[in-house]
């Protein structure tokens, strides 16, 4: 090919730059996975409850009820449930609930609390001022546990025309077992005897 | 000895290697572009005869050829991903790109020839992890990775603890890669390479085409290779990007996918239109109508498509205002999209019109691709998919426009360049009657898939209720009735072999201008040595 020393460099700078563009998409795909867990913390995005110091709103008359839901993820044998099933509040009011978990094995093992509010939209206006979850936690053989979560509902939650007129929110708690460490391997061997 | 025989025929114009060095350490694009047509072609082979393999099953209710449903969900998933990747990029890109975008604009070859050797290569290895894929177990005490071509976790990293994803994952890092290769050599050739006096806006549409599909190659392709490596880190590396246990979210995956998946079939349908543009003016003996509007409508296209990815996700619980915006921005893209079809009619509107064998399949892909488009807009609507989501009226739109859009391009493309390529004539009678045959069995396969999807029928399920029986068979025969028509084509390819007809430089007449045309049929070894100078002849 008879090319001049000229589209050669023109060929290799349209060609680095093409790589500088593929390099960036992969860096911004990777990007996404804080800035999408900081925009979820920040609007509540997909029913993350926002975590906040204070409760610094007024107390309205609106009544809604709070429902309160509690799962354990296979291969940890643990029980778990809130003191009630559900609570009435108004907005604004600071609230405090407990959950009791019990580790029902015969062996300690180790969990971790992951949570969630269902209509996804309320998610906003679900405030935790104190709440469990993302925290590792052992329980000996017949070990209980209680947790505390203190939250209040959002009274703006009347000005947003997606979810103004709900009248239940529900919080849904769920154990999983800890990942990569020694007590999900006996979890899993555990479900040997079942098979037998 | 083989050295000194080349430096003895260095500058003999039309010296060709020997087949090993011709066919395997190919560097010419011409050669690769064939190597693609006949990969994409027996990937296709493939990837219908897994799609035969379902209408089978569902043409009756219950179970007859499938023991397990499982097996079943992973044929879905093969056809899908080996259709997407293997099939409909190779043969439209690969294929026709390699092959006329150097002719097209007057360059001796591609940019980069020996990178263009390397994506060939590492689009047949990942092939080959592809099938590999399909034969080691992936859901416990089943074959292959059953989860469709989205890989959606949670199934995708907890319910498919083999290795047949991770195959599946490699084969897409594989020809990803292989893409993006390929999409900075074609941008590369065709910004440096043009003949002089060919300005981006006196550029073939073909080429217009492939540029802005390479463009969306470069921008979307790395938003999956980052996400498919997230997921098989999840899965084997114990992090926990998708894994809701360690704080993931699994709808942050649809996301990454999605802003990938939705330029991915802009990706698969450009070309087509860009080949479609030059059937159309070919067989009517008119210059495109609105040339630059066709190019630019092109641009807008690809512009929007990187902004609507998020109306294949409308149940995951969007907020009001969000499906709001995505409503309207997917609707948007029927405006470019309207301006192409138009435009296509408007260049037929009293031209003097042959109704050869490509053309036929180019008015086809126009009128099918309409009605793929039309169900696209309701489904584009947030209510209504609501309803219509994962059920067979979305399998029925997204065939109309790619099982009926692309592939009959393709067809139109090889019909209509046949010639060129091998230099031989093939009856033109063989490609019609394949049209027909194809067009009547594809239309008679999906089109009562949109009654099953408007009457709840869902997909990826290897059984039905007795109520979906009757479209159910209809559909079945007409893909026997499609994939018949292969036979058609194959018989031609042999035929014309056999025959050796020869064909002139330009066996299409006056409407024929691109400057493939100007060349022997079929090219030689290389061509252009003294470059062509391209005069304002308008379009």
């Amino acid at each position: 090919m008879a090319e001049t020393p000229n589209l050669e460099r023109k060929m290799q700078r349209t060609a680095f730059a093409c790589v500088g563009i593929v390099v960036g998409m992969v860096g911004l795909a990777y990007a996404s996975v804080p800035l999408y867990d900081l925009f979820c913390k920040v609007t509540g995005f997909g029913g993350t409850p926002i975590v906040r110091d204070e409760n610094g709103s007024e107390v309205m008359d609106r009544i809604i009820s709070v429902r309160f839901d509690s799962n354990v993820a296979p291969g940890l044998n643990w029980r778990f449930s809130p003191e009630k099933p559900e609570v009435k509040v108004k907005l604004g009011e600071t609230t405090t609930v407990y959950y009791k978990v019990t580790n029902a094995g015969d062996r300690p093992s180790t969990g971790i609390a992951t949570y969630n509010v269902q209509p996804d939209l309320a998610g906003t206006y679900f405030s935790k001022l104190e709440c469990f979850c993302f925290t590792e936690q052992t329980l000996q053989p017949g070990e209980t546990l209680e947790s505390a979560v203190v939250f209040y509902v959002d009274p703006r939650l009347v000005q947003d025309p997606d979810v103004k007129d709900l009248t239940s929110i529900t919080l849904s708690y769920t154990y999983f077992p800890s990942k990569g460490g020694k007590p999900v391997a006996e979890a899993t061997s555990s479900t040997k005897p079942i098979a037998q | 000895m083989a050295h000194a025989a080349d430096a003895a025929h260095a500058d003999h114009h039309d010296h060709l290697p020997t087949f090993w060095r011709r066919w395997f350490y190919s560097t010419n694009h011409k050669d690769i572009g064939t190597l693609y047509l006949i990969f994409g072609f027996t990937a296709g082979i493939v990837g219908g005869l897994l799609s035969v393999a379902m209408r089978l099953e569902l043409q009756e209710p219950g179970l007859q050829y499938f023991s397990n449903p499982q097996a079943f969900n992973v044929f879905v998933t093969g056809h899908g991903l080996i259709m997407v990747f293997f099939m409909v990029m190779p043969t439209l890109i690969g294929g026709f790109g390699n092959w006329f975008i150097p002719l097209m604009i007057g360059a001796p070859d591609m940019a980069f020839p020996r990178m263009n050797n390397i994506s060939f290569w590492l689009t047949v290895s990942a092939f080959g992890l592809m099938l590999c894929s399909l034969f080691v177990e992936g859901a416990p005490g089943s074959l292959g990775f059953g989860g469709g071509w989205t890989v959606y976790p949670p199934l995708s990293t907890a319910g498919h603890p083999g290795p047949a994803l991770d195959f599946g994952i490699l084969a897409l890092h594989l020809a990803g890669a292989a893409s993006i290769l390929g999409a900075i050599n074609f941008i590369t050739t065709i910004l440096n390479m043009r003949a002089p006096g060919m300005t981006l806006h006196k550029m073939p549409l073909f080429a217009w085409a492939m540029l802005v599909t390479a463009f969306l190659l470069l921008l979307s392709l790395p938003v999956l290779a980052g996400a498919i490596t997230m997921l098989l880190t999840d899965r084997n590396f114990g992090t926990t990007f998708f894994e809701p246990s360690g704080g993931g979210d699994p709808v942050l995956y649809q996301h990454l996918f999605w802003f990938f998946g939705h330029p991915e079939v802009y990706i698969m349908i450009l070309p087509a239109f860009g080949i479609v543009s030059h059937i159309i003016s070919t067989f009517s003996k008119k210059p495109i109508f609105g040339y630059l509007g066709m190019a630019y409508a092109m641009v807008a296209i690809g512009v929007v498509g990187f902004v609507v990815w998020a109306h294949h996700m409308y149940t995951v619980g969007l907020s009001l205002q969000t499906q709001a915006y995505f409503v309207f921005a997917t609707m948007v893209i029927a405006v470019p999209t309207g301006v192409k079809i138009f435009s296509w009619i408007a260049t037929m509107w009293g031209g003097s019109i042959r109704f050869t064998a490509a053309m036929q399949w180019a008015v086809g892909f126009v009128f099918l691709f309409t009605v793929g488009g039309v169900t696209g807009v309701v489904l584009a609507n947030a209510p209504i998919d609501r309803y219509m989501h994962d059920t067979y009226y979305v399998v029925a739109h997204f065939h109309y426009v790619l099982s009926l859009g692309a592939v009959f391009v393709i067809f139109a493309g090889i019909y209509y360049w046949f010639p060129k390529i091998t230099g031989y004539i093939m009856p033109d009678w063989i490609g019609r009657l394949h049209f027909w045959v194809a067009f009547i069995g594809a239309n008679v396969l999906f089109f009562p898939m949109h009654f099953l999807g408007l009457s709840g029928m869902p997909r990826r399920y290897a059984d039905y209720p007795d109520a979906f029986a009757g479209w159910n068979l209809v559909s079945s025969i007409g893909a026997y009735i499609f994939f018949a028509g292969l036979f058609i084509f194959m018989f031609g390819v042999v035929y014309a072999f056999v025959r050796k007809e020869k064909a002139a430089d330009n066996p299409w007449g006056e409407g024929a201008t691109t400057l493939e045309w100007t060349l022997s049929s079929p090219p030689p070894y290389h061509q252009f040595e003294t470059l062509p100078r391209v005069i304002d002849t308008g379009h």
